[in-house]
Order: structure tokens, then C-alpha cells, then sequence
């Protein structure tokens, strides 16, 4: 190989890494949410995801979305439209299941009911990835949209010699992605729901003593949190085929990024996800594509073991 | 958890019971897919025993042990295919390279401890799931073996099967009850309930979790073998997959953790549900299995976190907590101030020397150097912050000076682990009090008994001893949960003595305590020093202090203000200033 064909493939690994890791740092943004506010390590997570996929897929089958907003732009609006969707999964899940061992109710179980929460959200997971297979097949599908088969040609540069093609359909979903990321840090930062969910983080008991409603903050919490995550998800489903088992490599992926970015931070979990799509896009350029996911879980058992407080994180006790 | 002395009778007589109603019923079973249900049924039930055996006793969470099981079923079946190796041979020869595995695994992840911990342990059979499918392991069949089935373990009648699954269900029950009344199940229990106190008691908790994890690696990986076996075809994703490791964890949390019978009763309620259910309705709802698992588990963790066998016994024996009526507190009279022996230029059994210890930016030890004399009772005083407590920490290696020396009887004991520490005579209690809740007294103490036992039997012996040496023996099979403050003073003294400590380093043990049990506790107290045991206590009640010991340290933001003997020391200025006060003057005066 070449040196410019090698440039020219870490390039255009470098533009997918960036591109895929900008739709991971929103997938892991929710997951960090709900641990930031909650400390509750959910588990289930890329069902949720999942489901958002699917939601998204059914969303733009349904509702021909296309013809109000053109082919190119409907698979967007459809994982938009998870949002709102999983989001009243997450607060019906959190009020019936969730809700009984964490919180308050949580801080009476034994070790504040971290493996009570770990566990029953290994249930649920199986619940809806196995309860998927029943509802949407085993088969697998995927949102197709124009802009998901054409790219932007950079280049050539350096000469004749390199070109980098751009999916159009992944730079779309990126720079939603972006977007959505900055829009929630605006919510937490500016807005009264923002103050009340960081509050109920930062002191749940202080924060009850202020008169801050903590059970609500954390139902809250666990809906937006799955609800980014669905998002992250239907914005992944334009440009990858996914079936009902696909959370729980999700599951590892997004728990890489918070780990990552240290657990319970925002920002560093955006960019946690970010680095470890740059991981799994750069890793084909040295390993066999079926070991991309391999790659993310030795990184990920790298990083837990040699530096859990994340890259970005404060130092904090790994228990 | 009982540590009766009979010791097989009744566990071991139930196991073969057991054993002997399942093969009854296997063998009148002529149906071949009810047949392979019965031998699923203690696969699972192994699977089970195998994640208890880690998780259930020592509290680890693994979701990873599909690892172990998988690599087991790929030995087996590649052992066979490519080497002609019997199973016979190849599912031992699986158990071996499942302890490997585990031992490779539980090196570097012992590092972590609870979600990461299971998170972490959730990689390694993922990260080998896409490895075999990379080598090109999709789909392995064992090749029909038509001239020697037997030496395959084909046989024609599949009971054989079911025969050599509950042969290799009993024997790991066998196994777990062994384990779990003896020095094994007691260290991992008291490391699930406090791993630090655990360690300071001089249990070498890294290697009790080696131990575990390779033993429980060993038995997912033979059975993982059999399984191969069983069903002659392996592919990644059944025996690598998220769900194998999750029926491992279910079964036996839904029997019940940290007993032989929970994942026996998980497994034998859940595997022919989910297996009949799939059975019926499988083409109509492909994912029921699962369904059923998650089901089942979200419904333990909400209605019966403790799982269905403790949940029965409780309901059918009503455990009535015999409570032993608390005598009356003996009558407070002050004990007199006895002549103590002069320690002035006698041996000494510890030495700091310029030791510091900094957290960030703030210096909570710095150099300080004192020596400690055979036999002598040190007390440590100093205002709240002042560092008395990292002293002790540093002392007994939880953690690690910056800078500077510990002798102990002439070694630098500097970098080594705590249950090091205590084995070479270091003891000590914590301010807060840190028992192993849900032991009785007496387990708490002969956990801390085990460090120069030989013997269980032996463990047992010393710890009665200490029991009876601080006065709790009438309390040994109460739960240290529902002991009062001064039982809990007692029970960690006791905890600490059956260590057979040189030296205890006693943590404001007086704490809380009334004027009555303070008197109690002081005498308990001498009681250990005159007979020779060397003390450092770390305490604010001045009047019992000044009584109690020999000499004193006063230690301020972190450095040592003044040291002598308890005259002295109460009359320096600087010690009334920063810390006795002005009402300490104007009484004294």
C-alpha cells in the first residue's frame, strides 16, 4: 500500500469515525443523564435505542413523512419522532419498575441498590429486545433514503492522488446529532427543569429540603435520557441495517463512551462517544471489520481498568 | 449459613435425595424431547451454581460468564473434530481451560469493583463472540461417531445423557456445600458484606476472589464442554451470547444467592417453562425464552430480592431471631488507676519515621515520627481533621504513605497489603464500626480467626476464646445487625484479637458509648494490654483516656504537637489551645 493510499484510507476512516462517533456522543449523552442524575446504571439502554430504531423505521413507513418533508429529509424527522415516543416508554418504565429500587426506595437496599438496578434492568432488556423479535421479526431492516447512497467527493488533493468521499445521509444525521447535543445543554443549563434535574443530581436530599419534587426529577431523568438515546438511535437506523438483538452491542458501545468521558459528565460523554466511533471506524484500518466490536470492548476493558474516572472525569471511587 | 459441626449430614443428605427422585424420574421418562429438557435442566443448574459460587458468596455481579461456557463448548467441539479427542477426556481437559480463563479474567478485573466490575466482565464473552465468528466458527457440528458412540457420548438413549448431567450437577453441589461452610464461604461472604474490614481482619481477599473465579470459570467451562456435547452443534452467539450469561445469573438469583439450593430451584422452575413455552408457542413468538427470563427476574428482584428459597424458608420456619436477654450493665463503678508498668526503654514493636501522606493539596500526615513500646497502651488525641484516623490507615496499609517509614518489630512495613499487615500482628477497629452484618458474632470472629488458624475446627476454637474474652460468648449466634453499639465496640475487639494481634490499633472504640458500658469497654480494654498485647487507641473521651493509658500523642492538622506522659501532656499550653480548650483549663485549674 501506498502512503497516499494509505492517507487516503485513514482519512476516509477519520471522516466516518467522526461522522458515526457524532450520532454515539448522542446516544451516550441520554445514558450519561440518567447516571448523572440518577446513579442508576441502566442496563437497558440500547433497547431503548432499539426501539427508537424502530419507531423511527415504523414512523417513516407510516406516516409517509416523505411527502411533507421530501425523501431526502423524512428519515430524520422520523427519528425525531422517537423521541417524544420513548420518552413516555421511559417515564411509564421508570414509574413501574425502575422507580421501586432506585431514588429514595433505593437508598434502603443493600449497596444503595446498585445491583438491584443493574439486574432488573438486565430484565427489561431481555423483556424488549426478546418481546422485539416477537413484534417486529427477526429479520433485519433499514430506513433507506436517497442521501444515505450518495457522498460528497473532498479532493482530490495532494495531487490526483487522494479523495475522501462523505456520506451525505451520515453528515445530515451528524450535524442533527451536534445539534441536539447543544440544544439539551441549553436546557440544562438555562431552563427551571435544567436547575431542578442538577439539583436532584447533585443532592437528592438537599435538593427535596429546597422543595425540589426528586422522584419527578428522576422520572424525568430516566424519559429524556432514553429518549436521546432513541433519537441517537433513529438517526443510526438511516445508514445501518438493525434487528432486535442490535442494543446490546450498543449496550457496550455507549457504555465505552460515558466510562470514557467519565461517568455522569454531559460533555464528556459526547465526546467519549465521539472517540470511540473514531475507535471502531479507525480500527478496520489495521483489524478485519467483523473484529470492529472487538475493538471497542478491549478498549473499553483498557480504559475501566487503567483510568475509570474517564479521560475527562475527576477522579472518582470505581465503586 | 450454618457452621453446625455435622458437618454432611444434612446438606449432603438432601443432595443425594435430591439426586435420587431426579433419576427416578428421568429414567421413566420415554419422551426424547422431555428427555433433553431433563438434561438442560442441571446444565443450567451447573451454570447457576458456577455464577453463584462468585457472584452469590463474594457479591461480585458477573454478566460474563458465557466466557467461561463458551470456551468450553468451542474446546470440546474442536478438541473432537480436529484431534479425534474423546469428551470423556476433552470436557476435564474444558474445566481446566475454564479456571485458566478465569484466573486470565480476574487478574486484571478484580481491579473493579461493583457496575464496573459487571460491565467489564460483560466485554470479554462479547469480545470473543465476534472473535470465533471471525475465525470462521459460524456453525460447528460434531461429527456423528458411528463405529465408538460411547467413547463420543452419543448414545442412543438420551437418558444417558440426563444420567451424566445430574452426575455433574450433584458433584458441583457437593462441591459448593463443602465450600460454602468452610474458610471459602466464610471469607467471601465477610469481603461481599465489607471487603476492607475483610482485608484489615487479614483476609487476602484478592486471592479468596482468584480462588472463586477460577473455580467458578472451571465449572461453566465443563459444562459448557457437555453442552457441546448435548446438543452437537455450537455457534457463537449460543454459547457466547448475552444470554447464556444472563440464565446463569437469573437461575440462581431466582433460587436465591449464596446457598447450594438457590440455583437448583431456579433452574429446575425456569428451564422447562421457558423450554415448554418455546416449545408451544416458539413459531408464534420466537423470543419467549427470554421473555420468560427477564420476566422472572424482574419479578424476583421486585417481590423477593432474596429469591425463592430463602423466601420459603423464611415463610416456613419463621426464623424467630432468638433474642438473649441483655444483662443488666455491670454496676458503673471507675475503676482505679493501677500502677502501670514504666515502659520508658523498653523493645520497640513500632517506628514511624518522617511519614506523610498528602490528599490533592491538602497534607492530612506530615512527617511524623513516634515510637510505639512493647506493651505499652499509646493514646492518640488531636481535634477533629487532625489525621488521627489516616494514621491508623497508614498503619495498617489501607493506604500508602507519600513519604517516610513504618517499622513494625524492625520491618518496614511500608506497601503492604492490609491483611499482610494484620497476619504479621497488626489488628485494629474502625470509628465507624464495621461488622459483617449479616454473619452471626461468632462468624464475624472466626473470619478474623482464620489468619494463623490451621484449621477450621481451630478457627472456631480461637475465636471462642476471644469471645469469651471480651464477655460476648453468651451472644455467638446472635446476627452482628442487632447488636447495640457496645456489642459492636465488643464484637470488633473480639474480631480483631482472634487475629492473635501484637499490636491493636483501637478507632474511638469508647464512641457513643454511656457511662456504664464506657467502664465495660475500658476493662476490656486493660484486660488485653496486661496481657502483654501492645495498644494504640485513637479517642476523645479525656477522662477515660487519661486513666487508660501511658503515654500520649497529640496530633494537629496532620503533625505531631506534643507527645508524654497524660500529666504532662494535659498541663502544655499548646495542647489546651488546640485542642482541650478553655473549659479543660478552667476544670483542671
Amino acid at each position: 500500500m501506498s502512503a497516499a493510499q494509505f492517507a487516503e484510507n485513514f482519512l476516509q476512516a477519520l471522516s466516518a469515525g467522526l461522522l458515526t462517533g457524532a450520532v454515539y456522543g448522542l446516544m451516550c449523552v441520554g445514558l450519561s443523564l440518567i447516571f448523572g442524575v440518577m446513579r442508576v446504571i441502566n442496563f437497558a439502554q440500547g433497547d431503548f435505542m432499539m426501539l427508537g430504531m424502530y419507531v423511527a423505521y415504523y414512523a417513516f413507513g407510516l406516516f409517509g413523512a416523505h411527502l411533507l418533508f421530501g425523501a431526502a429529509l423524512a428519515p430524520y424527522v422520523a427519528a425525531l419522532i422517537a423521541g417524544p415516543v420513548i420518552f413516555i416508554a421511559g417515564l411509564l418504565v421508570h414509574k413501574l419498575l425502575v422507580s421501586r429500587v432506585s431514588g429514595m426506595r433505593g437508598s434502603a437496599l443493600e449497596s444503595e441498590g446498585h445491583y438491584a438496578q443493574l439486574i432488573l434492568t438486565l430484565g427489561i432488556a431481555l423483556v424488549i429486545q426478546n418481546g422485539g423479535l416477537w413484534v417486529f421479526g427477526s429479520a433485519p431492516v433499514s430506513i433507506t433514503t436517497p442521501l444515505s447512497s450518495s457522498a460528497w467527493e473532498i479532493g482530490p488533493l495532494h495531487g490526483d492522488l487522494i479523495s475522501i468521499f462523505v456520506n451525505q445521509g451520515q453528515t445530515v444525521a451528524a450535524v442533527i446529532a451536534v445539534l441536539a447535543v447543544l440544544g439539551f445543554v441549553l436546557l440544562m443549563g438555562r431552563s427551571r427543569l435544567g436547575k431542578s434535574l442538577r439539583a436532584a443530581a447533585d443532592n437528592p436530599e438537599a435538593a427535596i429540603y429546597m422543595g425540589i419534587d426528586v422522584d419527578r426529577a428522576h422520572r424525568l431523568a430516566f424519559g429524556f435520557g432514553v429518549a436521546i438515546t432513541a433519537i441517537g438511535g433513529g438517526l443510526l437506523a438511516s445508514s445501518y441495517p438493525f434487528q432486535p438483538y442490535v442494543g446490546l452491542e450498543y449496550v457496550i458501545v455507549m457504555y465505552a463512551g460515558v466510562v470514557l468521558g467519565g461517568l455522569g459528565s454531559v460533555a464528556g460523554a459526547f465526546f467519549g462517544g465521539l472517540t470511540i466511533g473514531l475507535v471502531q471506524q479507525l480500527s478496520t484500518l489495521v483489524l478485519p471489520n467483523q473484529l470492529q466490536n472487538t475493538a471497542i470492548f478491549v478498549v473499553f476493558l483498557v480504559i475501566v481498568l487503567l483510568r475509570p474516572q474517564g479521560l475527562f472525569g475527576r477522579a472518582a471511587r470505581r465503586t | 449459613m450454618k457452621t453446625s459441626n455435622r458437618k454432611l449430614a444434612g446438606p449432603g443428605l438432601a443432595i443425594i435425595l435430591f439426586g435420587i427422585v431426579y433419576a427416578a424420574v428421568t429414567g421413566f421418562i420415554s419422551n426424547s424431547y422431555y428427555q433433553l429438557i431433563m438434561t438442560v435442566v442441571p446444565v443450567w443448574a451447573v451454570m447457576g451454581l458456577s455464577w453463584n459460587l462468585l457472584s452469590g458468596y463474594s457479591g461480585l455481579v458477573s454478566f460474563g460468564h458465557a466466557a467461561f461456557f463458551g470456551l468450553g463448548a468451542y474446546f470440546v467441539a474442536l478438541a473432537q473434530i480436529h484431534w479425534g479427542l474423546t469428551p470423556w477426556i476433552g470436557i476435564p481437559l474444558a474445566g481446566v481451560l475454564g479456571g485458566i480463563a478465569g484466573l486470565v479474567v480476574g487478574l486484571p478485573t478484580f481491579r473493579l469493583r461493583g457496575h464496573y466490575f459487571a460491565l467489564a466482565m460483560l466485554a470479554y464473552p462479547l469480545a470473543l463472540l465476534y472473535v470465533f465468528e471471525w475465525l470462521g466458527y459460524q456453525e460447528l457440528t460434531l461429527p456423528m461417531q458411528r463405529e465408538a458412540p460411547m467413547l463420543a457420548m452419543q448414545f442412543a438413549d438420551h437418558r444417558v445423557h440426563a444420567f451424566l448431567a445430574l452426575a455433574l450437577m450433584l458433584g458441583a453441589m457437593a462441591l459448593t456445600s463443602r465450600l460454602e461452610r468452610a474458610r471459602f464461604g466464610l471469607s467471601l461472604v465477610a469481603i461481599k458484606q465489607d471487603e476492607a474490614a475483610a482485608e484489615a481482619a487479614g483476609i487476602n481477599t484478592l486471592a479468596w476472589k482468584l480462588k472463586a473465579i477460577t473455580l467458578s470459570g472451571a465449572m461453566a467451562g465443563a459444562i459448557g464442554g457437555f453442552y457441546a456435547v448435548v446438543l452437537l452443534v455450537v455457534t457463537p452467539p449460543a454459547v457466547f451470547g448475552m444470554l447464556v450469561s444472563a440464565q446463569a445469573l437469573i437461575v440462581a438469583m431466582f433460587g436465591g444467592v449464596g446457598t447450594v439450593w438457590g440455583p437448583v430451584i431456579g433452574a429446575v422452575v425456569l428451564v422447562p417453562l421457558s423450554e415448554i413455552l418455546h416449545a408451544r408457542l416458539g413459531n408464534v413468538i420466537p423470543g419467549i425464552q427470554g421473555v420468560v427470563y427477564g420476566i422472572a427476574i424482574v419479578a424476583v428482584i421486585l417481590l423477593a430480592p432474596e429469591g425463592v428459597f430463602w423466601k420459603m424458608k423464611d415463610l416456613l420456619f419463621r426464623r424467630a431471631t432468638k433474642s438473649v436477654p441483655t444483662p443488666p450493665a455491670a454496676a458503673a463503678v471507675p475503676l482505679p488507676i493501677t500502677a502501670r508498668p514504666d515502659h520508658a526503654g523498653k523493645s520497640v514493636i513500632l517506628e514511624l519515621r518522617n511519614v506523610s501522606k498528602a490528599f490533592g493539596g491538602l497534607k492530612a500526615v506530615q512527617d511524623v515520627s513516634f515510637d510505639v513500646a512493647n506493651g505499652e497502651i499509646l493514646g492518640i488525641i488531636g481535634p477533629n481533621g487532625a489525621g488521627k484516623t489516616t494514621l491508623f490507615n497508614l498503619l495498617n496499609g489501607f493506604i500508602v504513605p507519600d513519604q517516610g517509614e513504618v517499622r513494625f518489630e524492625g520491618r518496614d512495613i511500608v506497601g503492604d497489603k492490609p491483611y499482610r499487615i494484620c497476619t504479621a500482628g497488626v489488628g485494629r477497629t474502625f470509628q465507624v464500626v464495621r461488622p459483617f452484618r449479616r454473619m452471626t458474632v461468632e462468624q464475624n470472629v472466626i473470619a478474623g480467626a482464620f489468619v494463623h488458624a490451621a484449621s477450621d475446627d481451630a478457627a472456631r476454637a480461637t475465636a471462642r476464646e476471644a469471645l469469651v474474652e471480651v464477655g460476648l460468648d453468651r451472644h455467638a449466634q446472635r446476627l452482628a445487625g442487632g447488636l447495640t453499639n457496645k456489642e459492636l465496640r465488643l464484637l470488633e475487639l473480639a474480631r480483631a484479637l482472634a487475629g492473635r494481634p501484637k499490636l491493636l490499633l483501637l478507632d474511638e472504640t469508647l464512641a457513643g458509648l454511656g457511662g456504664g458500658d464506657v467502664e465495660e469497654v475500658i476493662a476490656v480494654v486493660r484486660k488485653l494490654a496486661a496481657k502483654g498485647i501492645t495498644i494504640v487507641i485513637i479517642e476523645h473521651t479525656m477522662p477515660a483516656m487519661v486513666r487508660l493509658v501511658d503515654r500520649f500523642i497529640v496530633l494537629d492538622h496532620g503533625a505531631v504537637l506534643a507527645t508524654g506522659l497524660p500529666a504532662e501532656v494535659t498541663r502544655n499550653e499548646a495542647v489546651i489551645d488546640a485542642y482541650l480548650g478553655k473549659r479543660w483549663r478552667a476544670e483542671s485549674a
